[in-house]
């Protein structure tokens, strides 16, 4: 007996088992009730996107909406072209009846038995009957909305501007942040306050004469035009110079009597020791670019140009109450990043995580 | 699988993406030697810090430090066109009328009454948005420190939003704030009313503030979860053995520990606030009225909207002048913060 007691007593032991050894306290269960709201905040609304983008276009303008998308049933009646919808009819005399509505004036539908459709339709009180209906993953939202919207061609733009300009913000940032931190040369202050004081300065301050300069160079409706212009970021700079500087100077001392090179020195032993500050803003940059909006919406104007997001966004300004297809649009666009996530979400969290942002 | 720990350090290349990658790094050390090695030395060594600087100075000077000077030079002219040949100069024209105001708490009593509307609304949601940001992201920071089961699944599912562009965002929100969405459907079970969340001025302003918060608060958390990791773990030990109650640890170790972090996270909040626009633009675009209408969006409507190139680029120094003023406070703050 007392065997048994013990090892239930084990047993709750570790199940509750903490780091301290304690059982589960006060603070852990608040802790969890806090993690656990906020999850159904942070991920509630995504997936009523996710699900309401199966519904049907009238499923939606329902209230209060259904939680699974349920479709209409309906049913293919010899003399009439289009499928009749179904419904289930409660008739004068207390009895149900499964019927198919011809058509609907008013509050009063005419409908017809779908076992004898010859027969003299019915004459039904709109509020006597109920659609029937069965709950449908459809993809047909999706298959709808991709015949509207040239998403493989915003797809491939997305990923060429995202990739291009991540290798390029790399290099370039990564360069100047290495000649910012590891050299004493006259103008290196006053350089270093100027890129950091352009922190504040939102693109959208700059728009006009940005624009303009992208006109004269020749990038509008380029992608290079979307490309180049954001490579140079005062925050990668900064990121790069602060974790850079806390590598040891004797390191590069080191490599130079050995007779390596700057670039060397730069490629071989900076690069490879700021990996981790270099991978978070690689995952910035991806992010910054997979998502930028105002400055593609701008340099863009020949729709296959447009990244995703600019296409997203012009779709659902002209397809103003097409909920159906704007869903489904916004799941397409929102899957590719998902995905790259739910593969590397480890190196993602972990990559900013473990970064020298201290 | 080739992995990182059991692979020889020499071995014949492949085509693995590893390997690929090796050798395009061989590549780019081969070309940047090849080009930079004379140069080097003819210049000596410390010289080729300009030459590590100059590729990001040339894009920074072309596409952002040029484009910031030409502000002026929009600000002072006017006219319907872009090209600067074909603008008339008006000194300080554009200025007085953004200034011209009987009271500046008042917007409708100015002259240029949607800039001082925009003024007032960024003001708002910079403050509560940063305070709500800075609140929200420690205290889940902090929860995903302490020792709880699936902090890697919270830790994704809370910086999963961070992942999401502006434009799926809003309309994420917009689908889950309109008059027949979920939102409305869950009051009405819970016996209320039907809220005109995207149609009301005051509710409006509320859920664009939200939607900013629920857009970047994983982000902000991860950085101070990096700040709180970096904490050494024997500090805590110190203090359990010396019996500080988990307030005292926070305050007399956590919290002072975690200050530089912390500041990098206010900046960085306070940058991204101040630029608000995009999901905005889609979500309320600056309504209803000018409930939502923030400093960016006047801007962008003004210049493209309007064709007031003059006004725009005005307004914007204006809104430049305050940037360049907090920047300037917060390096100051910074040096002490760090200094602690």
């Amino acid at each position: 007996m007392s065997q048994s007691a013990l090892s239930a007593d084990n047993a709750v032991r570790f199940l509750t088992r903490r780091q301290g050894k304690k059982r589960l306290s006060t603070a852990d269960i608040l802790t969890y009730a806090y993690l656990i709201f906020g999850t159904i905040i942070m991920f509630g609304p995504v997936a009523w996107l996710v699900i309401s983008s199966f519904k049907p276009e009238r499923g939606l303008i329902e209230f209060p909406p259904t939680l699974l998308p349920y479709w209409q049933q309906n049913v293919l009646i010899e003399g009439y072209e289009n499928p009749l919808d179904l419904y289930d009819v409660t008739l004068e005399d207390g009895t149900t009846r499964r019927l198919a509505q011809v058509s609907r004036v008013g509050i009063m539908a005419r409908m017809i038995d779908p076992e004898n459709p010859s027969a003299e339709p019915i004459q039904v009180n709109i509020n006597q009957r109920q659609p029937v209906r069965y709950v449908n993953f459809s993809l047909d939202n999706y298959t709808g909305a991709i015949q509207q919207f040239p998403f493989l061609t915003y797809l491939m733009n997305s990923i060429i501007v995202t990739i291009a300009a991540t290798l390029v913000t790399l290099l370039v940032n990564s360069m100047a942040a290495f000649g910012l931190s590891k050299y004493r040369f006259r103008g290196r202050d006053a350089i270093f306050l100027l890129i950091l004081s352009t922190l504040m300065v939102p693109v959208s301050v700059i728009l006009i004469p940005a624009f303009l300069v992208i006109n004269e160079v020749g990038w509008v409706n380029n992608l290079i035009g979307v490309i180049i212009p954001g490579a140079a970021t005062p925050t990668g700079v900064f990121l790069l110079r602060q974790y850079m500087l806390t590598i040891p100077d004797e390191l590069i001392e080191s490599a130079r009597i050995d007779g390596a090179t700057e670039w060397r020195i730069y490629w071989q032993v900076i690069l490879p020791l700021a990996s981790p500050a270099l991978a978070t803003l690689a995952i910035f940059s991806v992010m910054w670019r997979w998502n930028d909006f105002l400055w593609p919406l701008i340099v863009l104007n020949r729709s296959e140009l447009f990244t995703l997001q600019v296409g997203l966004n012009a779709f659902q300004g002209d397809l103003n109450t097409q909920w159906h297809y704007i869903l489904a649009m916004t799941v397409l666009t929102l899957l590719p990043i998902t995905i790259v996530f739910a593969i590397l979400q480890r190196y993602i969290t972990t990559g900013i995580a473990t970064t020298g942002m201290k | 699988m080739d992995t990182a720990e059991g692979r020889p350090i020499s071995r014949k290349s492949g085509n693995s993406p590893v390997d690929l990658m090796t050798r395009a790094g061989a590549w780019v050390l081969g070309m940047g030697d090849y080009i930079f090695a004379p140069l080097q030395k003819r210049i000596g060594h410390v010289r080729m810090a300009y030459v590590f600087v100059l590729p990001n100075l040339l894009i920074f000077g072309i596409f952002i430090l040029l484009p910031m000077f030409l502000n002026f030079y929009y600000g002072f002219t006017s006219g319907e066109s872009i090209l600067p040949e074909n603008r008339v100069f008006v000194g300080t024209d554009n200025l007085e009328k953004l200034l011209e105001c009987d009271n500046y708490l008042d917007p409708n009593t100015c002259d240029e009454d949607l800039f001082w509307h925009g003024v007032r609304n960024t003001g708002t949601y910079v403050v509560s948005e940063v305070i709500l940001l800075v609140v929200f992201a420690l205290l889940t920071a902090l929860a995903l420190n302490s020792n709880v089961a699936g902090r890697a699944f919270f830790r994704s599912v809370f910086f999963y939003p961070v992942l999401l562009s502006p434009v799926v965002v809003a309309l994420i929100w917009k689908w889950l704030l309109q008059q027949d969405g979920l939102l409305n459907a869950f009051i009405v079970s819970l016996g209320g009313e039907r809220a005109p969340f995207l149609l009301d001025g005051g509710w409006s302003q509320f859920w664009v503030i939200i939607v900013g918060v629920w857009a970047q608060m994983g982000f902000y958390t991860l950085i101070l979860l990096a700040g709180l990791q970096a904490i050494p773990a024997d500090l805590y030990e110190a203090s359990s053995i010396d019996g500080a109650n988990a307030f005292r640890t926070f305050r007399s170790i956590t919290l002072p520990l975690l200050m530089p972090t912390l500041f990098v996270v206010l900046v960085l909040s306070l940058i991204r606030a101040v630029q608000v626009f995009d999901h905005v633009y889609v979500l309320t675009n600056g309504g209803p009225g000018t409930a939502t209408l923030f400093i960016v969006q006047y801007i962008y409507r003004t210049a493209f909207g309007n064709r007031n190139f003059g006004l725009a680029a005005a307004a914007s120094l204006l809104l430049a002048m305050v940037l360049l003023v907090l920047t300037v406070a917060q390096l100051r703050l910074g040096r002490r913060v760090d200094a602690t």
